[in-house]
Parts: structure tokens; sequence; C-alpha cells
């Protein structure tokens, strides 16, 4: 009797690409209730235009490429770009933005380099950070969350969700519901020589915007984050590393100087910090590659992000913080080689 | 004593044993013809010394080699040599020199076999010479001669033999089952292979999750009242079994990089071949058989069976209820690092430890698999038993990449395939590597080639130049003296 043949081994475990990409994005369905809860129904629209943008994009570029695209748009990476992208734009901004920032996500940030696998940057970081730097007045305006002072509804946030994606002009009629976010009013706070715990007690900031509506959402994201190194779908080494990387910073220099800078518990509960941590920088297409570099690559990504929020012109550091350690990652990889069985090290 | 797995790595992994392993070992019958390949299994073959038509008796030698990777063939069954030829066969490249050998009906047994008066007696260096003679091959599943291993071993000095019962590979359950039902032949083949090696000491590893092999050996071991013989019991996990790997679980060591597992003082050999040498020491029978395990989701009877080298494997798995529902794969070994055959015909070799008959239900994720990208996840590296970053070694492969291949460490690679198995990405990395180890070699092999070449080129010239030299330097000293004035031999010059 005849048989065919092929190589070894013979079995596999048969986990699959698209399983890893379906986690992540179940794992963030927490932080989407409370963003959603919290912020209107923005962020479902910022994430409908970007999946389909993204969809759309991959599919042109793979046929642009002469790729099959139907597996790749099965895989669902391209629909983790465009999720991380919609959850860290402002849900206000207009359509047309968050379209143009997916497109340029998925075309710049992953397709130039060869598609899934080879893009040595975050693509949603990408796209994000050309929208910031292009945009800075449209990305930098929050909705105020509706647990300030019961005097904006969710069915009001949901109206001004609306407004702001089809790009009306939120200064005339929505003054007042939209406003910086409190990473962003304390730095400029500081700038302006007001103490920490000036600006913590002003209505306006500590009482207000983000401070206890991005706690929520990182609370959130941190609980989806644990899930997925449960699932052992993300190990703990970038994640630590990244907390570790802003918050020892932010302890030794909230110690030396409590009136200026940030403590550790602002810092993790603020802004993208959680979302960062184990959803941004877990990202292993542009990750160092061994544990080892994994712990460097995730302590650069956080220290910057504390210098940038500690002293830079950005609101949030952590787009241009995983964007410069991708950069780093050729340079962390050749020197955080693992020792290999039966070598010296 | 347990022990825990000191090993970069490694996975426990879904075992399959308990479909074989339950029964006793079955002795097959002699089958009506035998088919010897002379490469059992280690890519390099043994001198045929007998001739078609000729006959020959059960241990009559019928292949002797010289060559330490090689081991001398002996006919399992009395007969006519029938075919001397080119064949399929269970070795690297598929084919390989068959002698094929037709029973008679004859009990003849050759003079050679006899039981070995006094092995205690035999110094380390004739009980080498007599293993090789009886070619005992490893069993565990390379099929590396025996001697080869004892030999260098003793040469480096090597303190401990560890003897190989871990057994990790799914499906594969004949050490099990010798262990169980020999298990004072594995404990005399052992002291043997100790004496042969020069070692002091002897440690026999057995995974964790075979209590029976363990109380079996415990007992033998006890038996025998010397301390230097002991049990390791070390963790089920994938590859526990792999000799490196073992090596350091149970010794505390690590093999270096590119050396033999003597430089660290320790010689490796299979609980299997320990039997086989207990064989030959009590009955002087060369390497005519072995227990081999018939299994899979493809075949009737799943179990153990002693075989003689040679049986062809159809006639392996008639004897084990033959075939059931549709096998796809038959595989020499088993799931993880065994070999798929192109046909049944071909005959069993030493180093063959599992024949298994695959269906759907037991590769199913391997057909179904669909390959993407590489995510670089880096689960391959927090799996890999050799501290290798396959993902980064995937790269070098598909570039290319000579130097990066082998910085990264692709000899190190021991084809276990556990990166493949976790692979999100269903990317066949084992194979890759495999083949980028053979494009290594092949090129080093060209630019040896070359460098012989231009040595030759060099060496010439350099002849062709000094030629040139004393030719010119005798013309110079010729034309010197013509015309020194006052020196002229001939003396009428002015």
């Amino acid at each position: 009797m005849r048989f065919d043949t092929s190589p070894a081994p013979h079995v596999i475990a048969g986990y699959t690409v698209p399983r890893v990409m379906f986690q992540v994005l179940f794992a963030l369905v927490p932080a989407g209730v409370a963003h959603v809860v919290l912020f209107g129904p923005g962020l479902l629209l910022q994430l409908s235009v970007a999946c389909v943008t993204a969809l759309l994009a991959e599919a042109v570029a793979l046929r642009w490429r002469g790729r099959d695209a139907v597996p790749a748009l099965k895989d669902g990476s391209v629909l983790v770009t465009a999720f991380l992208l919609a959850f860290s734009i402002p849900p206000l901004l207009p359509w047309w933005l968050g379209a143009l920032g997916t497109a340029l996500a998925v075309l710049l940030g992953k397709h130039v380099f060869g598609g899934l696998g080879q893009n040595p940057f975050n693509p949603a970081m990408v796209g994000y950070a050309i929208l910031l730097v292009s945009f800075p007045a449209e990305m930098t305006r929050w909705p105020v969350p509706m647990d300030v002072d019961g005097t904006r509804t969710w069915s009001e946030l949901a109206r001004l969700s609306f407004a702001g994606f089809y790009g009306a002009d939120l200064t005339a009629r929505w003054d007042g519901y939209t406003g910086a976010t409190a990473l962003d009013s304390i730095r400029s706070g500081l700038d302006l020589r007001y103490t920490l715990p000036e600006l913590l007690g002003r209505e306006d900031i500590a009482g207000t915007p983000g401070a206890r509506g991005f706690a929520w959402i990182n609370l959130a994201a941190l609980a989806g984050g644990l899930y997925l190194m449960l699932r052992r779908i993300v190990r703990w080494h970038i994640p630590v590393a990244v907390l570790g990387g802003l918050l020892v910073p932010s302890f030794i220099a909230h110690g030396l100087d409590s009136g200026n800078a940030l403590g550790p518990a602002m810092q993790a509960f603020s802004g993208a910090t959680m979302l960062a941590a184990f959803f941004i920088a877990t990202d292993p297409v542009s990750a160092a590659t061994s544990d080892r570099g994994r712990l460097w690559y995730g302590a650069g990504i956080g220290l910057i992000a504390w210098i940038i929020r500690t002293w830079g012109d950005y609101p949030d550091g952590f787009a241009f913080a995983v964007l410069l350690m991708n950069l780093a990652v050729p340079f962390i990889d050749r020197y955080t080689v693992p020792r290999i069985y039966g070598r010296q090290p | 004593m347990a022990v825990r797995s000191r090993f970069p790595a490694g996975l426990a992994l879904d075992a399959h044993k308990q479909q074989a392993c339950g029964t006793q070992i079955v002795e097959l019958p002699l089958p009506a013809h035998l088919v010897l390949a002379l490469d059992q299994g280690t890519g390099y073959s043994a001198e045929p010394v007998v001739a078609v038509g000729e006959a020959v008796a059960t241990g009559t030698l019928v292949a002797r080699t010289g060559h330490p990777f090689a081991s001398a063939v002996h006919a399992p069954l009395a007969g006519i040599v029938v075919a001397i030829e080119a064949r399929e066969a269970a070795v690297e490249g598929g084919r390989s020199v068959c002698i094929v050998i037709e029973g008679n009906g004859s009990d003849r047994i050759d003079d050679s076999v006899r039981p070995v008066k006094d092995p205690a007696s035999l110094g380390p260096e004739e009980l080498v010479r007599r293993l090789r003679d009886a070619g005992i091959a490893g069993l565990g599943g390379a099929g590396f001669p025996a001697s080869t291993k004892l030999a260098s071993a003793r040469n480096l000095g090597a303190h401990t033999l560890v003897l190989n019962g871990a057994e990790c590979e799914p499906w594969i359950c004949c050490d099990d089952a010798l262990m169980r039902s020999a298990a004072s032949d594995v404990v005399l083949g052992a002291l043997i292979l100790r004496r042969a090696a020069g070692a002091v000491r002897c440690v026999i590893a057995i995974e964790e999750d075979k209590p029976a092999a363990i109380a079996a050996v415990t007992g033998a071991i006890d038996g025998l009242r010397d301390d230097a013989v002991t049990l390791a019991v070390v963790p089920a996990v994938y590859p526990q079994g792999a000799e490196r790997q073992l090596i350091t679980t149970v010794a505390g060591v690590e093999v270096p990089s590119g050396g033999l597992p003597a430089d660290a003082g320790v010689i490796c050999q299979n609980v299997a071949t320990a039997a086989a040498v207990a064989r030959w020491a009590t009955r002087g029978e060369p390497m005519l058989s072995r227990v081999v395990t018939v299994t899979g989701s493809g075949v009737g009877h799943p179990g153990n069976v002693r075989a003689p080298i040679g049986t062809p494997l159809a006639a392996l798995i008639a004897a084990s209820g033959g075939y059931r529902g549709t096998p796809l794969r038959l595989i020499a070994g088993g799931s993880m690092t065994g070999r798929a055959l192109p046909s049944d015909e071909v005959g069993l070799t030493k180093s063959m430890n599992c024949v298994l008959v695959a269906t759907r239900d037991d590769i199913g994720s391997r057909l179904g698999a669909v390959e993407l990208p590489c995510i670089r996840c880096g689960d391959c590296a927090n799996s890999c038993p050799a501290g290798l970053l396959p993902q980064q070694l995937l790269r070098a492969a598909l570039a290319d990449a000579h130097d990066t291949l082998r910085q990264l460490g692709v000899h190190d690679c021991i084809e276990c395939g556990l990166c493949d198995y976790v692979c999100p990405s269903q990317i066949p990395l084992a194979d890759r590597f495999r083949e980028a180890k053979r494009r290594l070699q092949e090129a080093e092999a060209m630019t040896k080639k070359a460098a012989d070449a231009r040595e030759r080129h060099e060496l010439r010239q350099r002849r062709l130049q000094e030629a040139a030299t004393i030719e010119q330097e005798t013309f110079e000293s010729v034309r010197g003296r013509a015309r020194r004035p006052g020196v002229d031999s001939t003396g009428d010059s002015n």
C-alpha cells in the first residue's frame, strides 16, 4: 500500500492568528462599554468608520500587491488596528479624520512594509500620530463625561457625538460640553505655574473631565488586559515593563516634588496608560523579540511616555513612545539574544 | 528520585499512549521475507558480505562496516539471499541498498551465535569491539552505533551513563513495555554499557507518567545492591527524551553546542539498547530484532511487537489487526518527529521505534493547517528546548542568510517540532530549518571545494614560479660567469 508523505511534525496545536486577534478584540469590550457609558456613543461611530475603512484599505492594498485578499481579511489583524485607533482618537472626531487615520495606518503603517508581520511600527500608532500632528485641535477635544454635575445626560452626549462625527462646529452650540483631557489640562496648568494640588482641586479638572472618566476606562482596559494574560495571548513582560517605566519615575518625581509631578496612581489611570500597556505596546510584530528585549522595550515606552507627559507639548505620550521604541527594536534585539542551550553566555 | 526539567521550555503534549500501551509485547512470527536496509537509519550504509543466492542462517553477518556511523547487519531469518538492490527504505533520502532474504523453513542458527561466557571478564575495549560486531545500534530512534558512542565516551573520560527511558514522544511506548517486562535485562545491559564506556555512575531516567515501568526498574535496581546505579523520575515534558535535554535534566550539565555528550562527561543510551546488549550477553544474539510500537487510529489492534529487523511494515501491520478506516500517513516514529513513509513495503530498521498509522483523527490539525505570515508572537521561542528564537531563524532562513543562521544557532535546533506545534500562523518551521541546514551544508561543501581548488591553483602557481626562478637563476649564473672578466673559464676574452 502506498501513502502520501509530509514533513514532521504531523500534528499541531491548532492555535490560529484569527483566534489571537479576535481574543484581543474581545478583551477590548469592557473598555468599550466604559467608554460608551461615560463619553456617549462616539466610540461606536468611530469604530464603525475605522473598521469599514480598514477592511477596504486592506483589500485594496492586497489587490495592488497582487495577493489574495480573503485570508488576510479573515485573519482579524486589520480589525485590531482599527479598534486600537478608534479607542485612541477622541469620540468627537469628524468621520473623515477617522477614515483618513485608519487608511494611513493600514497603508503606510502596514502594507508599504509588506503587510502582516512585516511592519516595523505599530500601524494604529502611525495613524494616530499623523492625525495628532496634522489636526491637533480636533485630536485633543474630548466630550466632558456625563458623571460631572448631572446637567449633561447620555442622550445629549449622543447628540454631541453625532454632531462631532458629521463635522458640525462644536464650539458654537456645544461650548462647555467639550474640553481637553485631565492630563492635558494639568499640563497646561503646570505650564502656567499653577501647583498640582491647586489644579487637582479645580472643578474643571479633577471634579470634571477626563479624570474620573478615564480612570474607569483604564480600569476596564486593565481587566481586559489581565484576561489576555490569563489566556496567554499576552505575556507579562511588556505590560509590566511599560507600567514600571511610567510609574517608577513618576513615583520618584512625585516624592521629590509633589507640587508639580503627577503621582503614580494618577499616571496609571489617566489617558491611554492601560490601553497602551496591554493592547498597543504588546503588538508582537513591532515589539522586541526576546523576553529580556521586551522588558527593555516596554520600560522604554513607559519612560518616554512619562517624559512626554512631564515635559512634552502633547497631551499624552504613548503614541510617540511606542513609535520611538519600535524604532529601537533592531538595536534592542541585537543585544538581547537569549543564550542558546549549550553555548557560553 | 524525582528531578525537575532543567532545559529551556518544552511542553506537555497529549501522550496518545493508552492505545498501544496496555498490552504485553507480542512476538511476531517470522515473516516469509525480510528487507534489510544497509542504512539502518543513520544515513550511512554497511557493505554486503553475502551474494545473491547464498544461504544464510539466523544470526549470519550479511553486511559489515568500518564506518563509525554505520552498523553491521545480521540475518534475523535463515534462508536465501534473493536480492541485493536499492529499494525504498525508512531512511534519509528514501532509498537504501537492501538485502532481501527469503525464509526457507530452516531453523539453522549461525555458529557465531553463542552466549558470551563471562561478559564481566571482558575489558572495555574488547566489549566495544564485540558490540560493534554484534551490530548493536541505538534503539531510541537515531540508530547510532552504540560502539562508536562508547569508544568516544571512554576517550573523553565520561563518568556518567544516562539510560534514556523517558520516551517523551506521543504514541510511542515500546520502551515502556520493555521496561515493564524486561527490567532485569535493562539493568544488566546498563552494567555492561557502563563498563564499556568506562563510566562510574549510571542513571536510568523514566518519565513520571510510566509508574509500572518505574516500579519494575526500581525492583531490578534494588536487586543489584550497587549504589552507583540510580533511577531518576523526570517530568513528562516533551522533548524530555531528547539526548541533550535529558542529560541536562538528569546530570545538571549542558552539552556544549557542537560538542558531544561525552564533552560534558556523560554518555546517553536508550533502555532498549541496554536490553539488546543483555540479549547479546546472555544468548550471544547480535541485533536481530527490536520492540516496536504499532499504533494509530488506522491500525486494528495497536500494541507493542517484537519483530525481526527487516520485517516489511505491511507484515507488521497485518499482525496488528491490519489497516482500519482510512489511513492517510504511515509514519516511522511518533507524531512529532516521525518520518512519513511512501510505502508499507519498507523493512523495519533498528532505529524505528514506532509505526504510526495515522488517520484524519490523528493528524487532522496539520492537514487542515493554513499558513499565514509570522506575527512574531514568540510562542515558538517560549517553547524551544534549545533556547533558540525560531521567529528570527525563520527570517534568516527565508533570506538564506548563512552567517545569521549559524549565529542564531540553526545547528543547535534538534528538530523536535515544538515551534511548529504552537505556531498560530501554522508555519512548518521545523521543515524550514531542516531545509536551511541542508542548504548551509551544501554551501559549506561548495566553499570547501572552492578553497581546495584555490589552494591547488596557488600551489601550482608557486611550483611554476619556483621552477621559473630556478631556471632564471641558472641562466643568470651561467651568464654572469660568462661575463665576468678574469674568471672566464675559457680565459680567452681580451
